[in-house]
């Protein structure tokens, strides 16, 4: 206790502060003006012969019209990744499948800056994200995977891996691209093939992660992207000639796509929802802690499957960390994504903003206390102040449901039982954070939160070497390391 | 010491002999075959029986029928043993399945007169009893050594310690194989309980007699209370309840038959559970046993922390 109470300290932010916008040029990013659909190494047009428009969300303005997938293009993208894998990949020697995901992940990081650019500009998130993590991450994700191409032999000992063959996979909007890199490189390594279908609000990386796939010469069909809403998704999950679904979104989403393929041998993966709960002991370094709340819930605007949703505090420290979580709060720049200085860009969908915003009014109704930063935010654009709310009871909504935006539900908590009763207590397992100053204090924490993904003293970091992946209900499989091959491979 | 297991002692069971006034001959006592929840052996909570037969048709017990409340109170059973038996040391876990290995030795001789009476021939089911012993055997010794094959250190970018650890699933509904009595049981339900995992199991529908039988061996071999749970009844019947029950973690289903897996899996949406189907195994086969068995039950945790380095953040491990 006396180290927090020595730690009390504000923060020396000048709230009247106004940096000078640092805005990354938009002159880098090379838009089409209509995108079609990536099938057999070339770009066709639609059968369907529509098209939608892409927008940015933190201006409304339109990117670029994206090509809609119907069930006859769903078909020509399966067709075109099973006769690649038949007649190409599944015999191309698996070192040099390795030189073709090496050839992918060099040119992603010879195109970081504009896809940095593009991904900002199509889905709202701060560019210091996209550049400093979303692109190199992908790429990196490449470049561990392909050096696995020749090695599965080592990673399932006198078991004989084989592929599986063509892989329908499906992708959500919050990290387009990585989410791309996180599917497709296990995929190559293993010698399957791809029909990948992005989230319709955020096609225009994994197109671009197209024209790379084509300057690499990788053989045409053995990665097909088509683009698409939920229609194009359920063609591909129905589609009789796929061996495998990867599929990352939402909870409902991913029980709809386990009952659809029942009666097949399809093998699935599905990475779906959580509400994670970060735990504060009152021996943490509360500084450092606060940070980590910061990260775990307003990164990426809160669109992140694993964020930190839940706050849960010890209750002799709740006071200090409170106000140092809402003095931290304050400093958040919220607005122009494209800004260089902007720690919370655009909510990525009107859509979503309305879902978060109908959870805002739930979390009030419910009988909890919320507290937004007194911040301007764009008049155009789906923007959300950051929040939070206090007082609230294990069973509210807001405790229970997947908001996924910059919303955080605080409870507190009195023993190491309660925490972990607390922290479980909900349908998903995804991710838990936990800090603590105290090793044994915190093995006993990591061992009992039901979660795939543990941060102990850290929030939010990923790494290709790093499985990911859920208990419960947020989903089976891991994605990442060792353990992300298996997803892929009849062992 | 098992003569009132010779069938011929059993048979009459259905015609009810009486026996002659004043006969010297011993009246074998005969066994009520019950069912195994936490820890004890009531009779089904629905009163019902089914019969269970020889190849030839001829009336071996009168098995429970077991009941969706039967499911439900196993389930509650397996989930209360859940903490404790995951919580035990990998070693002594090793230890307990080791001890069952030793008690299902010492009554070796009831469950080949049991697979006999069932259809077996005797050498048929010597070799079936001894591959049952030494299978749990096989599973003890994996305990606490399959956690070292697939656990792993991530050498991330980033100055962490990252490892990656496999944990059990949880409470485990397991459909026995339907064609053996004894050696498809212990192949699915050893690896499921060596990983940490509780389960509850419904037996051989046809050959349900050394299920019973085992939880016996189980119940002497301190193993706990509700880690294991065995139910007899009607396949059809059950299996809607052993795949859509909201506790239930995974399935486990040992016979090929697509409609069976195809509302086993549609179930399974209900709470995401994990789905496992051995569906040609041949459970004599050595090939039917390995540390990847216990992997199908288990999930993947991964840990990070962060390393200090003074002076700058470089990778530690």
């Amino acid at each position: 206790m006396s180290a927090t109470k020595k730690n009390t300290l504000k923060l020396k932010f000048d709230s009247s502060r106004n940096l000078a916008p640092a805005p990354e040029s938009k002159s880098v990013a090379k838009i089409a003006d209509r995108y079609d659909l990536f099938i057999n190494g070339k770009f066709e047009k639609p059968s369907s012969k529509k098209y939608f428009d892409t927008i940015n969300p933190a201006t409304e303005e339109k990117l670029s019209v994206v090509a809609e997938a119907n069930a006859a293009d769903v078909n020509n993208a399966v067709a075109a990744a099973r006769t690649a894998y038949e007649k190409q990949w599944k015999k191309t020697a698996p070192k040099e499948r390795a030189k073709y995901i090496y050839r992918i992940a060099r040119l992603i990081q010879e195109h970081a800056r504009e896809l940095a650019v593009i991904e900002t500009l199509d889905g709202g998130k701060p560019i210091r994200e996209s550049r400093d993590f979303d692109v190199p991450t992908a790429a990196n994700h490449f470049f561990y995977y392909a050096g696995w191409a020749d090695k599965l032999d080592y990673a399932f000992p006198n078991r004989n891996p084989q592929p599986l063959g063509v892989a329908g996979q499906i992708i959500p909007w919050n990290f387009p691209l990585l989410m791309a890199a996180w599917k497709i490189a296990p995929a190559l390594a293993t010698g399957n093939t791809v029909v990948l279908k992005p989230a319709e609000t955020t096609s225009l990386t994994a197109l671009k992660l197209a024209e790379i796939i084509q300057e690499a010469d990788l053989p045409p069909g053995v990665v097909n992207i088509i683009t698409g809403a939920g229609t194009t998704g359920a063609a591909l999950v129905n589609h009789p000639d796929i061996n495998k679904i990867a599929f990352t979104g939402s909870t409902e989403v991913g029980k709809m796509i386990q009952k659809a393929i029942a009666g097949t041998n399809k093998k699935a993966t599905l990475e779906l929802g959580g509400k994670a709960a970060n735990i504060i002991f009152e021996d943490a370094p509360l500084d450092q802690a606060v940070e980590g709340i910061i990260n775990g819930i307003f990164f990426n605007q809160g669109h992140v499957c694993c964020a930190g949703s839940r706050l849960l505090v010890q209750e002799s420290v709740y006071k200090i960390v409170l106000q140092k979580l809402k003095d931290r709060m304050e400093t958040l720049i919220v607005g122009d994504p494209m800004d260089k200085n902007t720690d919370i860009g655009a909510i990525n969908s009107k859509q979503q903003l309305d879902v978060i915003n109908k959870y805002l009014k739930i979390g009030q109704q419910e009988g909890a206390e919320m507290f937004q930063i007194n911040c301007n935010i764009p008049k155009k654009g789906f923007f959300c102040r950051p929040t939070i709310f206090t007082n609230v009871a294990q069973s509210n909504r807001i405790a229970q449901e997947e908001i996924f935006g910059p919303v955080l539900a605080i409870q507190t908590f009195r023993t190491e039982d309660e925490a972990i009763e607390k922290a479980n207590n909900t349908p998903f397992g995804l991710s838990a954070g936990v800090w603590t100053n105290k090793g044994s204090k915190m093995f006993n924490m990591t061992s009992k939160l039901k979660a795939g993904v543990i941060w102990a003293n850290t929030y939010n970091k990923f790494d290709p070497v790093s499985p990911f992946g859920g208990y419960k209900e947020s989903g089976f499989g891991r994605e990442g390391g060792l353990h992300g091959l298996g997803a892929y491979l009849k062992v | 010491m098992f003569k009132e297991f010779k069938p011929e002692q059993r048979t009459p069971n259905t015609k009810h002999q009486t026996t002659k006034i004043m006969s010297t001959k011993r009246l074998s006592v005969l066994k009520t075959y019950k069912i195994y929840i936490g820890g004890q052996f009531p009779r089904t909570e629905s009163g019902r029986y089914y019969t269970a037969s020889n190849p030839k048709g001829e009336h071996l017990a009168n098995m429970c029928m077991c009941s969706r409340k039967d499911v439900r109170d196993a389930i509650v059973a397996a989930r209360g043993a859940f903490g404790a038996w995951s919580g035990r040391a990998a070693f002594n876990r090793g230890q307990i399945l080791y001890r069952i290995a030793e008690m299902l030795e010492g009554r070796k001789a009831q469950f080949i007169e049991e697979l006999i009476m069932q259809g077996s021939s005797k050498k048929a089911a010597e070799k079936e009893v001894n591959l049952s012993i030494d299978r749990l055997i096989y599973y003890s010794g994996w305990c606490d050594k399959y956690q070292q094959i697939f656990s792993s250190v991530n050498p991330v970018a980033s100055a962490h310690f990252n490892f990656s650890v496999l944990e059990p699933m949880g409470v485990v509904t397991i459909v026995a194989p339907q064609h053996s009595s004894l050696i498809g049981l212990v192949s699915v339900v050893a690896p499921v309980i060596a990983g940490g995992n509780t389960c509850v199991i419904l037996a051989a529908e046809t050959k349900p007699l050394c299920a019973v039988t085992f939880a016996e061996v189980l119940n002497s071999s301190d193993l706990s209370a509700g880690v294991v749970n065995i139910l007899t009844g009607k396949l059809a019947e059950l299996l809607p309840h052993l795949s859509n029950h909201m506790d239930v973690n995974a399935v486990c289903f040992s016979e090929s038959d697509a409609t069976a897996i195809k509302m086993i899996k549609e179930n399974a949406a209900v709470n995401v559970k994990r789905t496992s189907f051995y569906e040609n195994e041949k459970w004599m086969d050595d090939n039917t046993q390995s540390p990847y068995f216990i992997n199908d039950f288990q999930e993947v945790k991964t840990t990070w922390h962060p390393i200090e380095n003074i002076g700058g953040a470089k990778a530690g491990y």
